[in-house]
């Protein structure tokens, strides 16, 4: 347990804070958070960062109750197994999943954890983590998806203090530094992760200096307490007492050739609280894709669901976590036994988005959308170059790639867009500027989003042609299993990747794999999975399937499962059309299933080396 | 001829203010605006203001113009049907648009995404290919791309847009499609993206090119429509247009490159406020520009506004240089609510727009707008001064009501000093991103407030920013105008280079300046203005190696000595920067982006007006004496008629000084001295309040 040092000795006193106080308070947070994410855009070098924005920010009360941000985490976790003191113009760092209770779940995270004083008493805390590119290891961008422990993962940072009151401790940087193979993108991402957090630290004071100390921390309780009171009356208007729901997704496979892994998710209320529960959920796996989970991210995003939907404008926060129980069965999936392996868990976190839909979905027509781009593929390309002026020198690059967006209750999922936010993809002019490739073409897959009233959004096809020798590494899943559709909608369309040697010979890859080496004229494929339908395909307007067509997001094909019959250019026959849903509608049984997760999952298994061209992985066993 | 005109046409209103440059007398005029064709309400409000004046429109020598037709086009998504010819494989760059959701986690669910500006139907591929170095990897396939062209032809494309991949290292292929379009397509407009904007970023390049093409057709008409009917009504001067960036061109240089021209309106404003803040002796200074849906701020260090490499209009953000103006959604019109689950208190982003409008304005509304707590509160007086509009006060207190019965706020003036403070709130919000977050202390500054709600909410602001004083121009209504007729002409040449320090020298970088600076100049050249009067500026976009982002650095020409001195002081410059922004600084090499040139005409003569002098004692202007609400109490507050201020006349809040087109408020605590250049500067009492000549 963290001691922690503050040299004023009156206790703050508890204020009434009026609600125009209030929402005053609330808005500077909003504005403190976003000023964080962009001082590291600006600052970053590693273009996971400042292209991608992978990080994630947080302002917490000085309980480390998070106020405002993202994807939290947890201070009093962190505290609780930090040993040590922490006094005023400390910064810490860790990237050990292990030592901080989840907070972070993959040691390419680095989190930075700042108190944030004012008058000689730590009045808030500032926290933000983001994706280092490589932190060493055996693999570059050190994300090995045949892990069986973290050590086979790079350097494991456990918590401790970069800077003691103000002064950067040099030589612990220096030997963290000297593990990695971009050191220079390290150390500037981290730089700019501190400068965010002391950023927060000096709109904190401000607010402690304009409002007074009592009256800021009194807000920020009452903030909390906002957040459960309205989620206290959500709870109760959403879910019946004493009714237990479930949902069951899957992750394909765990990169060792053991799957599907099945991730399941029940929520019972009792009273005013809920339960949330992953019993029944696989057992750990041996390789890499176990997701870590912290309680209160479990909470947090329960409570974004929740929320989004009610009153967007609100400042989201961890004061309804006292109404969520959350259970999470030991060594497994979702707390696997150290040290096992844990890079590969982007799946989980995506994954999370597509259980807690289903889940909440069932019974809250609003929040039903379809699954969706429910992970962030990881493409990696390094090597020397060869030739040029540049030879010798070491290239190496990380890339978040998305899908499609499912439909949704407010209308089609956008094709190839991202479920994280502020994220975005690397510009094809950056990456052939700054990496010996070329991309030959970044388009959505006409009909891999869902059938539906409202369509899935399309996968992305992206071909990297490279113009040197090196090795490629991918994340990615959903090759297997559907995204599923709802209210009658389809699923969407499954991931596939394939190489284009350049002696003309085609080589399908699993959806994760490192090492794999490529040469001058290669050609990859990388296509991403589409979000599933949601609602009746056969009641959407035929002429907006025509008009899609025309625009090659659906093919006259593809318009088939709407039961619109046209031709290549998008021309509509209505007589056609009508026939043919007339028919379609007689041969359904209604109503429609609320999920449709394409054929039973014996079949997929079955079926996979036929339709997929990759064998089937091997029933995931309890790992002794 | 020694009249200037500067128009500015607004939304609902078309102002002109006529100046006669040897005296600074001015004449202004209102004339409604005439959406179908703006040039109708131009031409009538200028013939009223030269009646003003007693003179001929003969006698104009210039026409100085801000337009929000780009602008209205975006919004309104009523600009050209575009065509798109992209490299193959990238037809759908506008439809992925970079994968961008807004929002936070599980933004995605409610977030309704807009059709790109150039369908995907009426988007091409054409065969060919560029790669990074410019070298041409697919020679491009002419007969395809005749093929293609003929396709959108058939699609009754009306402008046409060009982006090809890598096209900023090499514009020949897209150049070659120009003059085969131009054969293809005859007396269709055509942007090509090596031109619009060569840099590197496909999806920005892409967005921008194509949003000039939406906007050209319209504006290029709008553009020579105007020009005609003024030389028909015997108007001799030259019509020049107001770009985003605050530097006027020649009509025909706005049509061609009208993306430019899309923050035309707020440029014009904080020109304005350049203007009046100089007349005052404030050299450095915030603006804010409130209206009725939403508030525009900016920051000017030195008489020179802070630009910026990006134009945000609703959706639609391009990559121009523009005035660095940021938009929040609140205004006198947005209406503040109560989410029912967490009984906050919100403000917009909802406005009541023109119609209902405010419940005040009795013509329907009923829900509370911020104009409605300005009339709970008293501030805004319920019969204005000329008497056009009287406001309805009870229907403002029953709007307001209904935030007392949603919330623990107990009376109607708690609600609405509520309503007001939270507004105030996102307005200072707005004021912080472009002072605190860009590094700037906003207590170093002056605020200059204007637009029809911007002297409410003026001394308010002041106290949450510790920006003083508070400048109130003369006629904020219509500053844009005074911003329109008092600036100057200005051209910029830019290039990317994406070049390590490493790989330049002083002599070449200096080489290539010389070259922009030449082609920046040619407009100007052409618009009369002899060499000797043109200042050239130069500027750069700098990073460290490796950054996704740029930081805008002055370059000082004068320190390239050939021995690296240039270099050095760019190096310098730009970790001044980054040091003040980020506070670090990183050992990484340094990369220069973009360089550019900008040439500036001279500023035109305008004699200042003058106010006659008084003594401190301001009442020959009082009116009356009303109750206004401040500090939780009800008290008594004098009304003056700003007409009849002298200058050194004091006022000491609170106090309302109403005009025409807008209402001043002083609060309790504060003063307001009329400075004789017509400017009103509100300062906390106790500061000095006396004020240099």
């Amino acid at each position: 347990m963290a001691k922690l040092i503050e040299t004023a000795t009156t206790p703050l006193r508890s204020v009434e804070v009026d609600v125009v106080t209030l929402d005053l308070v609330e808005n500077a947070l909003r504005n403190a958070r976003y000023e964080m994410d962009e001082v590291l855009f600006r600052t970053a070098l590693s273009p996971g960062i400042r292209e991608q924005h992978d990080e994630f920010p947080l302002i917490a009360n000085r309980e480390g109750k998070m106020v405002v941000g993202q994807f939290g985490l947890s201070v009093p976790d962190f505290l609780e197994n930090f040993e040590g003191t922490i006094e005023e113009g400390d910064v810490l760092l860790t990237s050990d999943p292990y030592s901080c209770g989840g907070s972070i779940s993959h040691a390419n995270d680095w989190l930075v954890v700042m108190p944030i004083y004012f008058e000689g008493r730590i009045i808030s805390w500032a926290a933000m983590f983001g994706h280092m590119s490589d932190v060493g290891g055996k693999t570059p961008a050190s994300m090995p998806t045949d892990a069986k422990t973290i050590f086979e993962e790079g350097i494991v940072i456990p918590p401790f203090r970069l800077y003691k009151k103000g002064e950067l401790d040099h030589d612990a940087l220096k030997i963290i530094l000297n593990q990695v193979r971009k050191p220079d993108w390290n150390r500037a991402d981290l730089n700019g992760l501190v400068a965010a957090c002391r950023t927060a630290g000096r709109r904190v004071q401000e607010m402690c200096a304009r409002f007074g100390v009592d009256a800021f921390d009194s807000a920020l309780t009452a903030l909390l307490d906002r957040n459960y009171q309205a989620m206290k009356v959500l709870l109760a208007m959403v879910f019946k007492d004493g009714e237990t729901i479930s949902f069951t997704d899957y992750i394909d496979d765990d990169g060792r050739g053991h799957g599907p892994y099945e991730l399941k998710l029940s929520l019972t209320r009792t009273g005013e609280k809920v339960l949330l529960d992953f019993t029944g959920s696989s057992p750990q796996a041996e390789g890499p894709i176990n997701y870590y989970i912290n309680e209160n991210l479990v909470r947090m995003f329960f409570g974004i669901y929740m929320i989004t939907v009610a009153d967007p404008q609100i400042l989201w926060n961890d004061g309804f976590y006292p109404l969520v129980d959350v259970e999470i069965p030991k060594d497994s999936f979702w707390q696997p036994k150290y040290p096992a392996a844990l890079n590969a868990r982007n799946h989980g976190v995506g994954r999370i988005f597509d259980l807690f839909g289903g889940l909440l979905g069932q019974n809250n027509p609003d929040l039903l959308n379809a699954a969706g781009f429910s992970s962030s593929p990881h493409f990696m390309y390094s090597g020397n170059y060869t030739t040029g002026p540049r030879k010798g020198e070491w290239f190496q690059l990380y890339s978040v790639s998305f899908g499609g967006i499912p439909g949704r209750p407010v209308g089609d999922g956008p094709d190839g867009h991202s479920l994280w936010p502020s994220f975005v993809n690397i510009p094809c002019e950056y990456l052939e500027s700054y990496y010996p490739m070329r991309i030959e073409r970044l388009e959505t897959v006409s009909d891999t989003g869902g059938a539906g009233l409202h369509r899935g959004g399309n996968g992305v096809e992206t071909e990297y042609f490279f113009l040197e020798p090196g090795t490629i590494a991918i994340h990615d899943d959903r090759w297997l299993t559907y995204p599923w559709g709802v209210n009658g909608g389809e699923p969407g369309a499954r991931g596939r990747k394939w190489i284009q040697r350049v002696d003309g010979t085609k080589e399908i890859l699993p959806s994760k794999l490192i090492d794999v080496p490529v040469y001058p004229g290669d050609v990859l494929h990388y296509i991403t999975w589409g979000g599933g339908g949601w609602g009746d395909g056969l009641l959407r307007d035929p002429e907006l399937v025509a008009l899609e067509i025309r625009r090659g997001l659906v093919t006259s094909e593809g318009a088939l499962r709407y039961g619109v019959v046209c031709d290549e250019n998008g021309v509509l026959d209505e007589a056609a059309t009508k026939k043919l849903r007339e028919k379609m509608a007689g041969e359904r049984v209604y109503p429609l299933p609320t999920f449709n997760m394409g054929p039973p999952l014996a079949t997929i298994l079955e079926r996979a080396f036929e339709e997929t061209g990759l064998h089937a992985p091997v029933k995931p066993v309890p790992l002794l | 001829m020694t009249y200037r005109i500067g128009v500015d046409v607004g939304g609902t209103f078309t102002d002109i203010l006529l100046m006669n440059e040897e005296t600074g007398e001015t004449f202004r005029a209102k004339t409604s605006s005439t959406p179908e064709d703006q040039s109708i309400g131009v031409l009538r409000g200028m013939e009223r203001a030269c009646q003003q004046a007693g003179i001929g429109l003969d006698q104009i020598g210039e026409v100085l113009h801000g337009t929000t037709v780009a602008t209205n086009a975006i919004l309104e998504g009523k600009g050209a049907k575009v065509g798109l010819v992209t490299t193959r494989g990238y037809r759908q760059v506008l439809q992925i648009a970079r994968s961008f959701v807004p929002g936070g986690l599980a933004g995605w669910i409610i977030w309704p995404k807009p059709e790109p500006l150039a369908s995907l139907e009426d988007t091409v591929e054409v065969i060919e290919r560029i790669g990074s170095t410019g070298e041409i990897v697919t020679a491009l396939d002419e007969a395809d791309v005749r093929t293609q062209l003929k396709k959108l032809s058939k699609r009754g494309i009306e402008a046409l847009s060009i982006s090809l991949i890598n096209s900023f290292t090499n514009s020949a292929h897209e150049k070659r499609i120009a003059e085969i379009a131009a054969e293809e397509l005859p007396g269709i407009q055509i942007s090509v993206s090596s031109s619009v904007l060569p840099e590197l970023r496909e999806y920005e390049r892409t967005i921008t090119t194509v949003a000039n093409a939406y906007v050209q057709p319209q504006v290029a008409k709008y553009v020579a429509t105007l020009e005609s009917q003024l030389k028909g009504a015997g108007v001799q001067g030259k019509l020049f247009i107001l770009r985003s960036d605050g530097g006027l061109v020649s009509g025909q240089t706005a049509g061609q490159n009208p993306v430019s021209l899309l923050l035309s309106g707020p440029a014009g404003g904080v020109a304005g406020a350049v203007w009046v803040a100089e007349q005052t002796g404030y050299r450095d200074f915030l603006t804010i520009d409130i209206g009725g849906t939403s508030t525009d701020v900016a920051l000017v260090q030195d008489l020179t506004p802070r630009v910026g490499r990006e134009t945000t209009v609703g959706d639609l953000k391009v990559r121009a240089t523009s005035i660095d103006v940021r938009t929040v959604g609140a205004g006198g019109g947005s209406i503040a609510h109560v989410p029912p689950l967490t009984k906050a208190l919100r403000v917009g982003p909802q406005s009541a727009g023109a119609v209902p409008g405010p419940a005040a304005y009795g013509a329907g509304g009923i829900e509370p707008t911020v104009t409605d707590a300005n009339v709970v509160l008293g501030y805004l007086p319920t019969v204005l001064a000329g008497g056009e509009i009287s406001l309805d006060k009870e229907a403002a207190r029953s709007a307001v009501q209904r935030i007392v019965d949603a919330t623990s706020l107990d009376t109607v003036e708690a609600a609405a000093a509520g309503i007001i403070d939270i507004v105030n709130e996102n307005m200072l919000g707005a004021l912080r991103l472009v002072s605190v977050q860009q590094g700037f202390d906003p207590r170093e500054f002056a605020l200059v407030a204007f637009g029809g709600a911007g002297p409410l909410h003026a001394n308010a602001l002041g106290v949450l920013t510790g920006a003083w004083p508070v400048i109130i121009p003369p006629s904020p209504g219509v500053l844009c105008a005074y911003g329109d007729a008092t600036t100057n002409l200005r051209n910029e040449s830019v290039r990317t280079l994406i070049r390590r320090f490493s790989d330049t020298t002083d002599d070449k970088l200096k080489e290539m300046l010389t070259e922009l600076a030449t082609s920046a100049r040619v407009p100007l050249t052409m618009g009369d203005i002899p060499e000797s009067e043109q200042q050239i500026t130069y500027s750069g976009d700098l990073r460290y190696h490796g950054q996704g982002f740029e930081i805008p650095v002055t370059i000082d020409i004068d320190a390239f000595d050939g021995k690296g001195g240039g270099l050095n002081a760019l190096r310098a410059a730009f970790d001044a920067e980054h040091e003040r922004l980020f506070s670090f600084l990183l050992d990484t090499e340094h990369e220069l982006v973009t360089i550019r040139a900008t040439a500036s005409g001279p500023r035109p003569e305008v004699v200042a007006p003058v106010l006659p002098e008084g003594s401190s004692d301001p009442s020959e202007a009082f009116v009356n004496t009303t109750e206004i609400w401040a500090q939780g109490g009800l008290v008594n507050a004098n009304i003056y008629d700003r007409g009849k201020l002298k200058a050194r006349n004091v006022i000491h809040g609170p106090a309302i000084i109403t005009e025409m087109d807008s209402t001043t408020l002083v609060l309790p605590g504060h003063s307001a001295t009329v400075h004789r250049s017509g400017s009103i500067l509100i300062e906390p009492l106790g500061t000095n309040e006396t004020l240099e000549g």
